[in-house]
């Protein structure tokens, strides 16, 4: 099963990308301006607004943001398991490896699920079967997209589990025997039992303390060194992000409002609110003085505001701010930011 | 777990006890003298006396009472009926399996047709399918279920002429009276099985086994339903006492010689071993309804089972 996937995604990699360098290079997973909703009671949240970003084989993206700023959302759409209704994908185009997500006939896209793209979910507690032995759901994806018997696909589970720091045997257990961080690393070798190509880990690591956290992204790690794994990594802390992502997106209100490598948003923040995310962060080597939260409150997805929608929090706003929304701005070579007046803000950082 | 359900047999027995004490007690309390009530105005006072002496009347309230449990309970004995003079065990014997035929198959559709009523209008939720599914449930539960059985009757069996209308002569007589006795609980359960279908389908797990590449019928089946059919198992004893309970009345307009019938019997003509036998065996029938829907219950369900367990230990 794995001496499948392995050489292949070698291959792949050595093949494709000599060429790239001479085309018209071609992201394997390009997401082009998303745009989601939700529908709930005639009111329309708007989760996601033109989102666009792209991700190679073997490289890992970090969304961070704030809490319902839409990360899952995006992650989910990447799947194509939206709940609709109450979601909707108004516009925008997802590719895979040249392939639109949005207009994969179901069929296909259930061969691609699971093993192509896995995600792992948020919340460990909710996210496995109650009723059913853990072995029993990790069976259930090694079956669907191998050609094995159960017993096989047993002996798989186990050593998926092994992988993960559980011993095998306990594969008989239901959800309920397991700890919180126990059922978050289930879950994530659940997600990467069919070695994807493509894996949406959505705050892998909340539920876990620091060394299992440290193990947990070795592993993840691994299996990007290994397969050439292409992550989209979504968390809260950012020393994760620092750890293991190459490129990082910043999500506000369902926008993207800063993005590019990791260098350029950590040494090189541009928009208003990356850097107070940053300063919001306690930091040994800080002063106390610095520790400054953003003010205000996330807005209302179901009533944005006119213009940039982060103008009524950030200190550098002036009346522009409120009537047009910013465009997006390459700032630096794959640094983009969507402010305009990301200029005045970054002297400002310099010479406070 | 093997502990806690000769326990929870055990407190079954005792439900069981009381139900007849109770049962005995109001009998014991009615007014009027049942040997007068059984000769007629005209008795005279000795017959009267021979009466109560032959049907052990004129023993005190607790020797009554002893001798009831002793022979109910220890012997399954429920003596001879007053009026008619029969062993009513016998005739409970015969009656039993009618009346248990109507119960359980009504059981069987409620549980069945509910749920997948229930299942099709959470699948279709907000659409036309969904809301008249819930419009007809919500129909057929305020409907008296009597009044459904007469116009059923009316339908069925005078307009159309397919069914009979009454009496058991073959199999088909059943349909209508458990049709009857159904749909009320079909109706109940279906919105029962919508609302725990719409929890479950926007649970977490099942975005997890969309994410697999399951198949979206595979998923209602191995995922939903299980967790779905909790709160409907559960359920499933009530629902099994409301059709017992409401046996007498169906099976006097279908004119079924069951235990209900025999029950209104009883109460008619003030035949106190009648009364009594046909109370236990109802209260026997749904403890161990009960009961059984509780072990299923369990036995799905790995957290109770394992709640259950502990509590061998505690
Ligand atoms: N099923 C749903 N129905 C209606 N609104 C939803 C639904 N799921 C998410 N939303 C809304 O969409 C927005 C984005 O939600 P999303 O779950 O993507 O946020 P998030 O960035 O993942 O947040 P968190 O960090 O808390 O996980 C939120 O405003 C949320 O209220
Ligand atoms: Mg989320």
């Amino acid at each position: 099963m794995k001496s499948d996937t392995f050489p292949e995604a070698k291959t792949m990699k050595s093949d494709t990308f000599p060429e790239a360098k001479t085309m018209k290079h071609v992201a394997f997973l390009d997401v082009k301006n998303l745009e989601v909703i939700y529908t709930q009671n005639k009111r329309t949240v708007r989760a996601v607004n033109h989102v666009s970003f792209q991700l190679d084989r073997g490289q890992t993206l970090g969304l961070v943001g704030e809490t319902g700023a839409g990360k899952t959302t995006i992650a989910k759409a990447c799947m194509g398991i939206l709940p609709t209704p109450p979601a909707r994908i108004l516009n925008g185009e997802i590719w895979l490896d040249a392939e639109n997500i949005l207009e994969i006939p179901k069929e296909k896209m259930l061969r691609i699920r699971g093993k192509k793209i896995a995600m792992v979910f948020q919340d460990p507690m909710t996210a496995l079967n109650p009723l059913q032995t853990i072995g029993e759901q990790i069976l259930e994806v090694i079956e669907l997209h191998n050609a094995v018997s159960r017993h096989e696909g047993l002996k798989r589970a186990g050593q998926m589990l092994e992988l993960v720091g559980i011993p095998a045997a306990r594969h008989v257990e239901y959800p309920h025997q397991f700890s919180g961080g126990m059922k978050q690393r289930v879950v994530i070798a659940m997600a990467l039992a069919c070695d994807p190509e493509l894996l949406l880990a959505d705050e892998p690591t909340t539920a876990l303390d620091v060394t299992i956290q440290a193990q947990v992204l070795e592993l993840i790690k691994g299996l990007r060194e290994k397969l050439n794994t292409a992550m989209i990594l979504i968390t809260h802390d950012l020393g994760v992000v620092a750890e293991i992502c190459d490129k990082v997106a910043v999500i506000y209100a369902g926008q993207i409002i800063e993005s590019g490598s990791k260098e350029d948003i950590f040494d090189r923040p541009a928009h208003p609110y990356t850097i107070g995310l940053f300063q919001s962060l306690p930091r040994l080597t800080a002063a106390e003085k610095w520790l400054k939260p953003i003010e205000g409150m996330p807005p209302d997805p179901t009533d944005l505001p006119d213009g940039c929608s982060f103008h009524p929090r950030c200190p550098y706003a002036s009346k522009e701010c409120a009537l047009a929304e910013p465009d997006c701005i390459e700032i630096g070579t794959g640094h983009f930011c969507r402010c305009t007046k990301w200029m005045e803000v970054r002297t400002c950082q310099m010479h406070p | 777990m093997g502990k806690y359900v000769i326990q929870r047999v055990l407190q079954m027995f005792v439900i069981i006890w009381i139900a007849g004490f109770i049962v005995f007690t109001l009998m014991y309390m009615m007014p009027g003298d049942p040997a007068k009530i059984l000769l007629g105005n005209d008795a005279t006072e000795s017959t009267i006396l021979a009466k109560r002496a032959e049907l052990g009347l004129d023993a005190s309230y607790v020797e009554q009472l002893a001798s009831f449990m002793y022979h109910a309970f220890v012997r399954f004995d429920f003596g001879y009926s007053w009026s008619y003079g029969v062993p009513v065990m016998q005739e409970l014997l015969v009656r039993l399996p009618r009346t248990l035929f109507i119960g359980v198959s009504a059981m069987v559709l409620n549980v069945l047709l509910g749920t997948w009523l229930g299942v099709f209008a959470a699948t279709h939720r907000g659409k036309w399918q969904d809301s008249l599914t819930m419009v007809i449930a919500m129909v057929f539960i305020s409907v008296p279920d009597f009044w459904l059985a007469l116009m059923c009757v009316l339908f069925f069996s005078i307009n159309l002429g397919w069914l009979p209308a009454y009496g058991i002569d073959g199999p088909l007589s059943y349909v209508l009276p458990i049709l009857s006795s159904a749909v009320a609980g079909i109706a109940i359960n279906a919105r029962q099985g919508r609302s725990s279908m719409l929890e479950v389908i926007h649970a977490d797990f099942i975005s997890t086994a969309r994410a697999k590449g399951q198949k979206e019928s595979v998923i209602v089946r191995k995922h939903m339903l299980p967790n779905a059919m909790m709160p409907i198992i559960t359920g499933v004893g009530g629902g099994l006492a409301m059709v017992v309970a409401g046996s007498p009345i169906m099976e006097s307009v279908f004119s079924i010689p069951g235990v209900g019938a025999y029950l209104l019997v009883g109460i008619n003509l003030r035949d106190r071993p009648i009364v009594l036998a046909c109370v236990v065996f109802f209260a026997v029938f749904t403890s161990v309804a009960i009961l059984l829907m509780d072990l299923c219950y369990a036995f799905l369900d790995p957290r109770i089972k394992a709640q259950y367990a502990a509590k061998k230990v505690g």
